[in-house]
């Protein structure tokens, strides 16, 4: 039960996807200027990597070697597609917003990454607590970013106002960098500074 | 019309730029950047598989998969939209498969320096981005041979330039945790923010 435990909770800070193996940044760049639609990518990619784990580890023994990328690939295309078709019907507003990155699920790192390093190896259980628990890991960032990004970037968290802007008679100045592409880089690179002051471990140096 | 592409071209490389403003290819734009001429491999291999597969999976799109694009073989109703993401995942990594064995086969030298890239291409999110891109704008067959070059080229310049910084970079004095990739976040975003000044360009 321990060691489930710690196969659950070892991705989620200890070893984040994001900060600790950088794996997955294209989308949790580009999705993060809201909360709402980091949080809707952040359940479909959940969803996408727990299931893709439980699926590869159960037939884990019949994939020949040769081929298993191109078997993991379709497993998680797949899922993907499922994923995919959920959100246009259940939220389309933010299908819209989220536009091409949820399709690039199929190849964020994490996913095939886990499915290589630990489903072809692990019994099913197992694998899909992992699966969940990279999925949180990733979802932390994202949900980190996410909220700063709205917060310091229009005042609002959820589309509920915080802070109050200026031009609504309050205070708070919004900083549009914080709505565009280059903050999000620089808050990941800060998050990761932040990591490894809290918990250094040997810096690869290049 | 000439103009016309021209612009998409410009717009593809610089305006658009496929690591810089959209995040896409960030897991390989991060780890092969560390020295110029490993980043010119790869960007090299980006420009040619991009440029090759996205007009493929247009093809395939407008005639195969589009609402009522299989009128042809008789089934105007039939609408395999959805079967899209499998279809370009699968053409991408056969594409990248025959480019590995004809490049072995045929020039050589090309293929032991491109080397890993190749295979690793597959699971670039810059070429399924670009391909989803071409379909969710609708571009025409010459439009997304143009904007598959460009967006190809854009990628490479991206990650030359990254390389670049990082190799001078060496010789600084960076804080401790930032070291590695920290910084290397940074300094992306800096260039995004550099790239960021194109976005006013009108074409």
């Amino acid at each position: 039960m321990n060691k489930l435990k710690k196969v659950f909770w070892e991705p989620v800070f200890n070893n984040n996807p994001i900060i600790g193996q950088i794996l997955g940044i294209c989308s949790a760049l580009a999705v993060t200027s809201k909360l709402e639609t980091s949080m809707v990518m952040s359940l479909a990619v959940i969803f996408v990597i727990a299931f893709s784990n439980l699926s590869i580890s159960l037939i884990r023994k019949h994939i020949p070697g040769s081929i298993r990328i191109l078997i993991e690939m379709t497993i998680i295309a797949s899922l993907v597609i499922i994923a995919d078709q959920l959100i246009k019907a259940f939220a389309y507003d933010v299908s819209k917003q989220l536009s091409v990155y949820v399709g690039l699920i199929i190849t964020n790192c994490i996913l095939m990454g886990r499915a290589e390093a630990f489903a072809l190896k692990e019994p099913p259980l197992k694998s899909f607590l992992d699966g969940i628990g990279n999925g949180i890991g990733y979802s932390l960032v994202l949900l980190i970013v996410g909220f700063t990004r709205e917060l310091l970037g229009s005042g609002k968290v959820l589309g509920y106002s915080i802070l109050r802007l200026e031009t609504e008679g309050g205070w708070y100045v919004p900083n549009g960098l914080f709505l565009l592409a280059p903050s999000a880089f620089v808050l990941i690179g800060v998050l990761i500074w932040l990591l490894r002051t809290w918990k250094p471990k040997p810096v690869q140096e290049d | 019309m000439l103009e016309h592409y021209l612009s998409l071209f410009i717009k593809s490389i610089f305006i658009e730029n496929m690591a810089l403003a959209f995040f896409l290819g960030m897991c390989t734009f991060l780890a092969v950047s560390k020295r110029v001429e490993t980043a010119a491999g790869l960007g090299i291999a980006v420009v040619v598989v991009q440029t090759i597969t996205l007009p493929v999976n247009n093809l395939i799109y407008n005639h195969v998969l589009r609402e009522g694009a299989l009128a042809w073989a008789g089934l105007p109703n039939l609408d395999l939209s959805f079967l899209g993401l499998i279809t370009y995942i699968g053409v991408i990594a056969a594409i990248v498969q025959i480019l590995e064995m004809g490049l072995d086969k045929y020039v050589p030298a090309l293929y032991n320096s491109l080397g890993i890239f190749l295979p690793l291409i597959t699971v670039n999110c810059a070429i399924l981005g670009g391909s989803l891109f071409m379909i969710e704008r609708d571009y025409t067959f010459p439009e997304s041979v143009v904007f598959g070059l460009g967006s190809g080229i854009g990628f490479a310049l991206a990650v030359i330039g990254l390389a670049g910084i990082r190799e001078k970079m060496k010789y600084s004095d960076v804080p401790q945790g930032l070291r590695g990739l920290g910084i290397t976040f940074i300094t992306a975003g800096l260039m995004a923010i550099a790239f960021m000044a194109f976005s006013g360009i009108q074409l």
